[in-house]
C-alpha cells in the first residue's frame, strides 16, 4: 500500500513551501506557460540560454505542492547544464514517476530520486512533470501553453 | 481530539422515519474499503452511488425484458417498451410535470442543454439578441449557450453573484431587456451549493415573455422538485447523479414550446413517415428520440426514482441539511479552513480551502484516509474566479453519509495540516 510519507518526502515539502529560483527572468530569451486546468496549476518556466547551455532558469506561478516543488528542484538541477543534460534527465525523471525505471537507476537522479514516490499514486504523475514538460515547450519555443492532463 | 467531536449530536432521532443505517446497507458499494479504511464517499455532486435495487432493475430488465422499443410486434418488444414508457412516467410524476409527453429521455444533463439551445435556441436566438446566464453555472450551461450565440451573432450574458455566492436578483432583473432571448439557470450550484429562487426568476423573467431553462442536475437527487410549481419552461437533469445509472437524464418541456421545437437529432423513432421527398414527424415525446434510446437506462433510473419515493425526498431533504449544517459548523472551527459558498439557501456542498495547502494535495492525503472528494475547478472555472481561487476541496453529500464521515472529513483536514505545518 502506498505511503503518504512516499509522496509528501520532507525535501519536497520544504521546496513547496519555499521554491528555489522563483522569479520571473528578465529579459528571459525563452519562455512557456504550462497549464493543468482541472487541478488549478499554472507555471511559467523562463530560461536564459548561452548557445545549448542554460545559464539561468527560473518560474513563477501556482500549484500543488508537487508540481511545484518539482519546479523548484528542476530548475535547481539545470542551471549551468546543457540542453542535452536537460532532456536526459527529463527523460530519466520521467521513467522513475511514472514507475518504469529499473531499480537502481534512481541514483543517476540526484536529489530528484524523492520523486520516486510518485509513481504509487498515478493521478499526481501529471503534477510532477508538469514544469518538465513546460520546460521542453520553451526550449522548442512553443507559443500555446502546455498541459500534462 | 477533533473539534467535531465536541460538537453536538442530533443525528437519527429527529428524523423517525430514515433509517441510516438501513439506507446505508442498501448501497453495496459503501461496504467496500479504500486504502485500509471504509469508504467514506463524499464526492457525490460528481456521481452517486446506485442502491441495490437499481443495480437489480437492469439486471432483470436484460435477464427478462430486452428488445427494441416502439416497433416489435412481439412480447419481448412489448416489455420493453412498457418498461421504457413507464419510467418516463415515472419521471413525470417525480419532477410533478403535467403530462409524460413533456419528458425526454437524453444522455445526461448536458445533452438536454444543448438540445434546447439547438433547437428552440437556434429558432428564436438572433443576431443582437441575448442569453442570460449567472455566474454560478456549471460549464455543461455556459458552453452550449456560447456555441449558440457565436453561431448567431448573439451575445451571453452574465449575472453577478456576491460574496456568499448567493445570485444578486436585483441585478439579474436589470440584465433582462427587450432582447434577451432565454434565461438559463442551475436549480442548485454544483461547485458553490447555492439554491436559486427559481420561482422569482421565473416571473420576472415571464413578465417579459423569457422562457427559463433550469439546470435541476445539483437539485433533483437532493430536494422535492416540482416543475409547475417552479412554473420553468424547461427543466433537466442527469440520472446518474440521482442514484441511477450513468448514460441517461431528462429534459422536461412544456408541451407547447415542445411541439413548436424543429427536431434536435434525425433518425429512427422520431419519425411518423419517411420519403426521399419528405420526412414528417413523431409526435412528444419520440420527435426528441432519434435511435435506440438507452433502454436499460431509463429503467434503473426508474428504479431509482422508487427508491427516492420510498425514502421520501423530504426525508433525505431534510437529512442531507442536517449533513451540512454539521459539516459547516465543524469546518469553521478549523483554523485555515475557509468555507467557498455560504449561501442562506444551500444544499449539501461543502466547498472548501485550507490556507497554504492546493487542494490537489488535500485530496490525496484524505483518500488515503479513504475518503473522496473532489478536488479542482468543479468544472466551473469562472466561480474560480470570482473566489479568487484556482481550486477548492469540495465534499459532496448524499442521503447515505453519516455524521461521523463528517467527523472523519475533519480529521483528515486536520491530518493534511499536519503534514503541510
Amino acid at each position: 500500500m502506498p505511503e503518504l510519507r512516499d509522496l509528501y518526502q520532507e525535501l519536497i515539502l520544504e521546496h513547496s513551501r519555499a521554491p528555489r529560483n522563483y522569479r520571473e527572468l528578465k529579459p528571459a530569451d525563452h519562455q512557456a506557460e504550462g497549464y493543468n486546468p482541472l487541478c488549478g496549476d499554472r507555471f511559467t518556466v523562463y530560461l536564459h540560454m548561452d548557445g545549448d547551455v542554460i545559464r539561468d532558469i527560473s518560474f513563477q506561478g501556482s500549484g500543488c505542492a508537487i508540481s511545484k516543488a518539482s519546479a523548484s528542484m528542476m530548475t535547481q538541477m539545470l542551471k549551468g547544464k546543457t540542453r542535452r543534460d536537460a532532456e536526459e534527465l527529463f527523460g530519466r525523471f520521467h521513467s522513475v514517476v511514472t514507475g518504469q525505471s529499473a531499480n537502481g537507476s534512481q541514483a543517476d537522479l540526484g536529489k530528484l530520486a524523492v520523486f520516486s514516490g510518485v509513481s504509487e499514486f498515478p493521478t499526481r504523475v501529471k503534477c510532477a512533470t508538469l514544469a518538465w514538460h513546460t520546460l521542453q515547450a520553451a526550449l522548442e519555443g512553443k507559443q500555446e501553453a502546455v498541459s500534462t492532463e | 481530539m477533533s473539534t467535531a467531536a465536541k460538537l453536538p449530536r442530533t443525528v437519527r432521532e429527529t428524523m423517525p422515519g430514515y433509517d441510516l443505517e438501513k439506507v446505508r446497507a442498501d448501497f453495496p458499494i459503501l461496504r467496500q474499503k479504500a486504502h485500509g479504511h471504509p469508504i467514506i464517499y463524499l464526492d457525490n455532486a460528481a456521481t452517486s452511488q446506485k442502491p441495490k435495487a437499481v443495480i437489480d432493475a437492469i439486471v432483470r430488465y436484460y435477464e427478462q425484458d430486452n428488445a427494441n422499443i416502439h416497433r416489435g410486434v412481439h412480447y419481448l418488444s412489448e416489455r420493453a417498451t412498457r418498461d421504457f414508457e413507464d419510467a418516463r412516467k415515472a419521471v413525470q410524476l417525480f419532477l410533478h410535470a403535467a403530462r409524460p409527453s413533456e419528458i425526454i429521455f437524453v444522455r445526461s444533463a448536458t445533452e438536454a442543454i444543448n438540445l434546447v439551445a439547438q433547437t428552440y435556441g437556434r429558432v428564436h436566438v438572433g443576431a443582437g439578441d441575448e442569453v442570460l446566464i449567472t455566474a454560478m453555472e456549471h460549464h455543461s450551461n455556459i458552453v452550449p449557450w456560447q456555441i449558440l450565440c457565436d453561431e448567431k451573432g448573439a451575445r451571453l450574458q452574465v449575472a453577478p453573484i456576491n460574496e456568499r455566492g448567493e445570485l444578486i436578483l436585483e441585478v439579474f432583473e436589470r440584465l433582462l431587456n427587450p432582447r434577451t432571448r432565454i434565461v438559463a439557470v442551475a436549480h442548485v450550484s454544483n461547485a458553490l451549493g447555492t439554491v436559486n429562487p427559481i420561482a422569482a426568476i421565473a416571473k420576472l423573467a415571464h413578465a417579459r415573455n423569457i422562457p427559463v431553462i433550469v439546470d435541476g442536475a445539483q437539485a433533483v437527487p437532493h430536494m422535492p422538485v416540482d416543475v409547475q410549481e417552479l412554473d420553468c419552461d424547461f427543466y433537466v437533469f442527469s440520472g446518474h447523479k440521482a442514484y441511477g445509472p450513468t448514460g441517461i437524464g431528462a429534459l422536461y418541456g412544456k408541451l407547447a414550446l415542445l411541439e413548436a421545437m424543429p427536431p434536435y437529432q434525425g433518425g429512427g423513432d422520431m419519425i411518423s413517415s419517411v420519403t426521399f421527398a419528405k420526412t414528417i414527424y413523431n409526435k412528444l415525446p419520440h420527435k426528441f428520440e432519434a435511435g435506440t434510446p438507452d433502454m436499460s437506462g431509463a429503467v434503473g433510473m426508474h428504479a431509482a426514482i422508487d427508491y427516492l419515493n420510498g425514502l421520501g425526498m423530504e426525508n433525505v431533504a431534510a437529512h442531507e441539511h442536517e449533513l451540512l449544517a454539521y459539516g459547516t459548523q465543524a469546518l469553521s472551527t478549523l483554523r485555515g479552513v475557509r468555507i467557498i459558498g455560504t449561501a442562506k439557501e444551500k444544499a449539501g456542498v461543502l466547498s472548501f480551502v485550507i490556507e497554504g495547502v492546493h487542494p490537489h494535495d488535500i485530496g490525496t492525503i484524505l483518500d488515503q484516509e479513504g475518503i473522496a472528494i473532489r478536488t479542482g475547478h468543479h468544472c466551473a472555472q469562472p466561480v474560480m474566479e470570482i473566489f479568487g481561487v484556482d481550486a477548492t476541496a469540495r465534499a459532496s453529500f448524499g442521503l447515505y453519509n453519516t455524521k461521523e464521515e463528517i467527523d472523519a472529513l475533519v480529521r483528515g483536514i486536520e491530518k493534511v495540516q499536519e503534514v503541510f505545518a
